[in-house]
């Protein structure tokens, strides 16, 4: 029990010191950081619509802090969840733009596609790794901006005629629910959630309870043990990036079949995939922790929207604050370091 | 005489084990004092607590007669106390002096005096028989001068207390005679050492007292000339050790290793083993002896599946196993025990149970369509860690928090339990104490005696002579010699592993 405490105390004193420095900040650009702070609250959980919100903002970070964690649990950085993210998310959006089936198969069949193109995406470093030792990190940032062109690239001249933006998908291959809509006074929460639970369950399965998720875990600890046991290092390396790919192409999913229902032409990166790294480092890489990250996240970016409409805090500030929050974890040794004397302190 | 150190009823505890419990060591001026103990017994903690790098609940130190606390190795050096690492805390691309000085810089308004530092570091080195070239780079020195420049680095502090941690342990015997004149030149000029050790060789050969102690607990301090390598092995491990393991007569029957005129090329591409012809019958245990870098590694490597081999044929009880995936060649029938366990033998991070099932995962009744039965494989962790005695708080342990003696037991245990044809035990005894070595030959015999084949790679020529049937002197990657341990002396094998008296090798391929 202790040890699960433990674990939660570095990530819990991390948000303590990260709000703490944020309020400082609202203080020294002259804003309340009290009613700063309420309204924030009151754009998490203030009213249905905004819970609504900022549920649907958690499930995208559920599937990109799933993705990051997942192959970080393999021994890889896969920094290209970005990436991966937004072909998913295109990908998505063309089968449901371009077919019209029954429900049962269009649905199934835009996700699927979804998560096809993020693994695929995050298949190319798996390979490179496998097969050249190219290192993951290199490769997965470059593919981010390769897909962050080629979609744009997609969107203006194949799919559209020189549009911004793709024709809404049919009503078949959407994920939105007028049921979950009309709980939470027509937020733009969808049927997303249930996917993201699913991925939850998932992860922790393949990881704690394969033969699967042993392999790759040892691959991750030690590459020459694992060989020496019998296990193919190079496919484990490949597996990993795929599944971590699945779940990033998921995530865009969410925002392609979810939340816009359209693909746009982005000027630049969503950040919804570097976000999943801080989800992922927060959540120490396990399923649970992940998604107690994302909701944290979720809330905080949700949240952060009242606050210029309210009293006028610049969204950044929030910004900052998330900052200063993976700033904590990250320095992680630091906080040890504080609890110990702390601790020590409380003995005497 | 008086005592120029004295550590008076230590008790250090961690978390959930007390790791030195009432431990009195006393150092006198002038003398080679050694710490004896097996592997996780509390030398090392002990002696982190008088390099300061550990506090101790209860206890004394004194340093001179005067009462001291040491809370920081700084205050250590202070007081004139060094330490010699057993793994150096050198930087590689740096010269013999910059390493010296590192963190104790002579420097003039920011600039460091080079010159001043080396003539120093020079007359250290004169001044004690050290011969270390002051200007040399780490990274282009032996291991044996890389020690001496970490007993430099002590002296250089001024320290007048050495403590050299387990010393022997990285060195070729060549060196370690080296090491023990360096010891005996320091205790001239009147330094005082403490030597970590679990050899009893060296204690019986360069100390005056020596304190033994045993799970955490002091036991005793002895004098050197009144006692005997049997008396101190039993009291390091708390009973009578035998040190000839006790084996009837082999009754070697079928071939089930046939290795023939293998060629394998290192990861440089040169070839590492030429032409190796070598056979193993069932009932038997071969010894391969010879000095390392002599092909051992690429030759267990290509056995087992880890390296490609260019010319030649493996057989496995009569079938084909030469280039194979490592889980096809453990499927056939061979177990490995592995030359670096941390590096091939065991996931640290994985805990011991994990590990008890590294290569057979996968089978039933460990997973079942892809989903593993985790109580089975803690069911069988439980059943090896009982049978080989790791001592391990629970099968949940992660293998990184073991001894390396309950470590290797753990990995014997595994292979043994595979019920394998044939067993490679790769340097299977290295760093361990001569309990756990006792234990893990008896193992091998057992083994032998149940009919297996057994191929023994070993640098310790001890080792060698006493567990095998028969050697095989490997030299440069081919095997020059096949002698019968009853009859050859260490000198004739010295000899063969030298590579001298080659032309007169045995008949090779009889073997």
């Amino acid at each position: 029990m202790s040890k699960y405490l433990s674990k939660l105390t570095i990530p819990l004193l991390a948000v303590m010191l990260g709000l703490i420095a944020g309020s400082i900040i609202m203080l020294i650009s002259g804003y309340d950081p009290i009613a700063g702070y309420g309204v924030m609250l009151d754009g998490i959980i203030g009213e249905q619509y905004y819970i609504g919100e900022s549920l649907r903002t958690i499930i995208t970070y559920v599937l990109a802090g799933l993705a990051v964690a997942f192959a970080f649990r393999t021994g890889l950085f896969n920094i290209g969840v970005e990436g991966q993210l937004i072909v998913g998310w295109l990908a998505a959006v063309w089968v449901g733009v371009a077919f019209e089936l029954p429900k049962f198969i269009h649905l199934p069949l835009a996700i699927v596609a979804g998560a096809l193109a993020g693994a695929l995406w995050a298949f190319i470093p798996g390979y490179l790794k496998a097969k050249f030792r190219v290192h993951e990190v290199i490769v997965s940032i470059m593919l981010n901006y390769t897909a962050l062109y080629v979609t744009n690239y997609l969107i203006n001249d194949i799919l559209t005629d020189k549009k911004d933006r793709t024709e809404r998908i049919a009503d078949s291959a959407s994920l939105s629910s007028p049921f979950l809509q009309s709980l939470t006074d027509y937020s733009r929460l969808h049927w997303g959630i249930v996917i993201a639970i699913i991925c939850i369950i998932i992860m922790w399965f393949i990881l704690e309870k394969t033969k699967m998720g042993f392999e790759l875990k040892a691959v991750g600890f030690n590459q020459h043990a694992s060989e020496y046991a019998g296990m193919s290092v190079n496919k484990n390396i490949i597996l990993s990036m795929v599944i971590s790919g699945v779940f990033a192409g998921l995530a865009g999913v969410m925002e392609g079949l979810g939340t816009f229902g359209y693909a746009a032409i982005k000027g630049g990166f969503t950040g919804m995939g570097f976000d999943g790294i801080a989800v992922a480092l927060l959540g120490a890489n396990t399923a649970i922790g992940v998604a107690l990250a994302a909701i944290l996240f979720g809330g905080l970016k949700a949240g952060a929207l009242n606050m210029p409409l309210q009293i006028g805090i610049p969204s950044e500030i929030v910004d900052i604050i998330i900052a200063l929050i993976i700033f904590f974890v990250a320095a992680s040794y630091f906080i040890r370091w504080l609890a110990q004397r702390f601790n020590q302190k409380g003995v005497k | 005489m008086e005592y120029v150190i004295e550590m008076l009823n230590i008790r250090k505890e961690f978390p959930g084990i007390v790791a030195n419990d009432n431990v009195t060591l006393q150092l006198k001026k002038g003398e080679i004092h050694a710490l004896l103990g097996e592997n996780g017994a509390g030398k090392s903690t002990l002696m982190n607590v008088l390099f300061g790098l550990y506090q101790p609940e209860q206890g004394e130190i004194r340093v001179k007669g005067k009462p001291v606390h040491i809370t920081s190795p700084n205050v250590a050096n202070d007081l004139g106390i060094g330490m010699v690492h057993q793994h150096f805390m050198l930087v590689d691309p740096f010269t013999v002096t910059e390493n010296i000085i590192l963190g104790k810089e002579p420097a003039n308004a920011g600039k460091i005096n080079l010159k001043d530092a080396s003539k120093k570091v020079r007359e250290l080195s004169v001044k004690y028989h050290l011969s270390v070239d002051p200007d040399a780079k780490i990274a282009d020195i032996s291991v044996g001068m890389q020690q001496r420049v970490e007993i430099l680095k002590t002296l250089y502090r001024g320290a007048d207390i050495l403590i050299f941690d387990e010393p022997t342990a990285v060195l070729t015997p060549q060196e370690i005679k080296e090491l023990i004149a360096i010891m005996k030149a320091l205790i001239k000029e009147g330094k005082s050492i403490i030597l970590i050790t679990h050899k009893l060789k060296e204690i019986m050969e360069v100390c005056d007292r020596v304190t033994v102690i045993r799970k955490g607990r002091g036991i005793d301090t002895l004098d050197v000339r009144d006692t005997n390598p049997n008396e101190l092995a039993s009291l390091m491990v708390g009973r009578d050790v035998v040190f000839k393991t006790e084996k009837i007569e082999a009754k070697p029957t079928d071939i089930v290793l046939e290795v023939k005129n293998i060629e394998v090329k290192d990861s440089r591409g040169i070839s590492a083993v030429k032409n190796l012809s070598l056979s193993v019958r069932a009932g038997e245990i071969i010894g391969i002896a010879g000095v390392d870098g002599n092909g051992q590694s690429e030759l267990i490597e290509a056995l087992t599946g880890l390296r490609k081999i260019s010319a030649g044929t493996i057989k496995l009880n009569g079938k084909e196993l030469q280039n194979q995936r490592p889980r096809k060649v453990t499927e056939s029938g061979v177990g490995h025990i592995p030359e670096d366990r941390h590096k091939h033998g065991l996931v640290l991070d994985y805990s011991i149970g994990e590990n008890i099932v590294l290569q057979t995962y996968y089978q039933e009744p460990y997973s079942k369509k892809g989903v593993l039965n985790s109580k089975k494989i803690f069911e069988k962790a439980r059943k090896i860690i009982k049978e080989y005695d790791v001592r391990t708080p629970s099968e949940y342990t992660p293998a990184r928090s073991l001894s390396g003696g309950n470590q290797q037991k753990a990995i014997i245990g595994r292979e043994v339990d595979r019920n394998p044809d044939l067993l490679i035990a790769a340097q299977p005894t290295r760093g361990l104490d001569v309990g756990a070595i006792e234990f893990i030959h008896k193992r091998l015999i057992e083994q032998r005696d149940t009919g297996k084949a057994i191929l023994l790679i070993s640098f310790e020529l001890d080792e060698i002579m006493n567990v095998s049937d028969k050697i095989a002197v490997i030299y440069e990657g081919e095997i020059v010699a096949i002698v019968d341990p009853k009859k050859a002396t260490e000198q004739e094998l010295g000899l063969l592993m030298a590579g001298s008296k080659r032309a007169e090798a045995g008949d090779k391929s009889n073997v």
